[in-house]
């Protein structure tokens, strides 16, 4: 992955650590990431910032074996779609648990990690992953 | 949204030239040989002059990224010998080729260009498969998907897991689209792979991103593909069997596969379907054959369903009973599809309308020509779905 600079990450970095999204207040709807327009709404719509509780459940996953440049330190590693409790879905890695323990429905909860080092001298890359709930992989 | 060209459209369009390279490592060949070696192919098919173009469009998704070339569309003008001939690149991602065709009906269709060059390519084999899967990941939204390791046969490979456990599809099933593919590649001399396998290769080859394995996945090819466009009127001056483009339309869906109303369908290929039946009267029954955008076995099972050849969730039962099979009721991917015949992404969608005109000319290979086809539908897909185009042709003798 291209070593893109500093401000591209930064003007990121809030609501890659603290996974956030927007809240429409004229329609109710929520998204992730976030938006500046309402696609339902567009100009009748009063996109504000909203956290995110970080609980959710499985909705997909893979165990990507053939990595993109940046990662492979980390192959295998499972790769995930999260329905949040709020609704919208995101993309993460599911960690903290072997590729063979996940399965649809697991519940997660959201924690900081690296995402990748570009390089020795480079950038290093933070931001959400999931792991399972305490009780999640008994459940199973 | 408006449905069709309506009092803008001035003529119906043929196509009355193909051309196309072999697809697969081609060391010996850049990015402008590809497109000059499948460009005359094309011109000197239908005894056109290069004078005659009035318009260049080249779909490449990441001339760029691939080979270190921007700015690909005045190179390969130049190199076709085409100046000063306006040349342009048309981008989107897998979905390049089909919608360079798309802009060249529209220049067609309302009288503005009387011969168009359309062109697709890409040059993919000069950077290592790492870099290439980066790059490739790009069809996805950059900083909220690929930034969190999600490379693009993840993303398939996610959809793949939620459809089996939504619908029942089989491990078997999935297997056999890759089978019958690289069947009908065996008959194709310009296919990327030519070897029949067996499900139990399919099952067996190493794991890419679970539960999708190698061959699942279309491979990383060089190639190009071209096509003539002109308007009905016109065509015969070019050749006795022209096939007229009855529609060509075009979806947007969202980037993001987390965003999708439901990611076991792809709404922008719906979208795009729906209007190609309703501008061309025809319907999925009048089709006799199909080019799917096959970029992962579970695409193809998407495609079937989403362009309404069977319902949602059944198209796994297809395959069991071989029904996508030239000679059976649905031929499929009669070139072999993106996973035989080669995925270089900006030619692909102009490589599957080469292979439909092939068909309704009669003049596909022996072993995978569909007898008598008069109505071939392509489906060319950017990202995971982010944009679909489907086309349909008629022989217009
Ligand atoms: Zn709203």
């Amino acid at each position: 992955m291209t070593m893109y600079g500093v401000p591209s990450h930064w003007r990121r970095y809030k609501e890659r650590y603290r996974l956030s999204g927007t809240r429409c207040e004229t329609c109710g709807n929520i998204y992730f990431p976030p938006r500046k327009v309402c696609p339902h709404c567009r100009r009748e719509g009063k996109p504000v910032s909203m956290n995110f509780s970080g609980k959710g459940k499985v909705y997909t996953f893979s165990v990507i074996r053939v990595p993109s440049e940046g990662f492979e330190a980390y192959a295998p590693y499972v790769i995930g779609l999260i329905q949040l409790e709020e609704g919208p879905k995101v993309t993460t890695q599911i960690v903290d648990c072997s590729p063979e323990e996940v399965y649809i429905d697991m519940p997660v909860e959201v924690c900081f990690r690296k995402l990748r080092e570009q390089g020795k001298e480079g950038i290093i890359c933070y931001g959400f992953k999931f792991k399972p709930t305490t009780d999640a992989i008994l459940k199973k | 949204m408006s449905n069709d060209l309506g009092t803008l459209k001035k003529s119906d369009v043929a196509i009355v030239g193909v051309g196309i390279t072999p697809f697969g490592e081609h060391w010996d060949k850049g990015l402008r040989e590809l497109v000059i070696e499948a460009g005359f192919a094309a011109a000197s098919e239908a005894g056109v002059r290069g004078r005659d173009i009035d318009l260049m469009l080249v779909g490449n998704m990441s001339g760029g990224m691939f080979a270190g070339q921007e700015h690909v569309a005045a190179l390969v003008a130049d190199f076709l010998g085409l100046n000063p001939t306006p040349a342009v690149r048309v981008e989107a991602a897998c979905a390049s080729g089909g919608v360079a065709l798309r802009q060249g009906y529209l220049a067609i269709a309302s009288g503005l260009n009387n011969l168009v060059l359309v062109g697709g390519v890409e040059k993919m084999t000069d950077v290592g498969g790492g870099w290439a899967t980066s790059v490739l990941s790009g069809a996805m939204d950059f900083e909220w998907e690929a930034y969190f390791g999600a490379t693009f046969p993840g993303i398939y490979s996610m959809i793949a897991r939620r459809y089996m456990h939504e619908y029942g599809l089989t491990r078997d099933q999935l297997a056999k689209v890759a089978v019958k593919n690289h069947y009908h590649g065996s008959f194709n001399p310009f296919a990327h792979y030519r070897n029949r396998i067996t499900v139990d290769d399919v099952i067996n080859s190493s794991p890419v991103a679970d539960p999708l394995r190698l061959l699942d996945c279309s491979p990383i090819s060089d190639g190009a593909a071209c096509v003539l466009l002109t308007s009905a009127e016109n065509a015969k001056k070019y050749t006795d069997t022209p096939i007229i483009i009855k529609a060509c339309e075009q979806a947007s869906g969202t980037l993001t596969l987390f965003d999708r109303r439901d990611i076991c369908t792809i709404d922008a290929t719906i979208d795009a379907a729906n209007k190609a039946y309703l501008n061309s009267h025809i319907s999925p029954r009048d089709v006799d054959l199909l080019e799917v955008h096959d970029c992962f076995t579970i695409a193809e099972i998407l495609a079937l369903e989403d362009l309404g050849f069977c319902e949602k969730g059944q198209a796994g039962k297809m395959y069991d009973e071989g029904q996508t099979y030239v000679g059976a009721t649905l031929p499929v991917n009669t070139d072999g599809g993106l996973k035989a015949a080669g995925h270089p992404v900006g030619a692909t969608g102009v490589k599957q309308i080469v292979e439909l005109v092939k068909q309704l000319r009669g003049e596909a290979e022996k072993g995978r020509q569909v007898s008598g086809a008069e109505i071939g539908l392509a489906q060319n897909v950017g990202g995971s779905g982010a944009t679909a185009v489907v086309t349909i042709l008629e022989r217009g003798d």
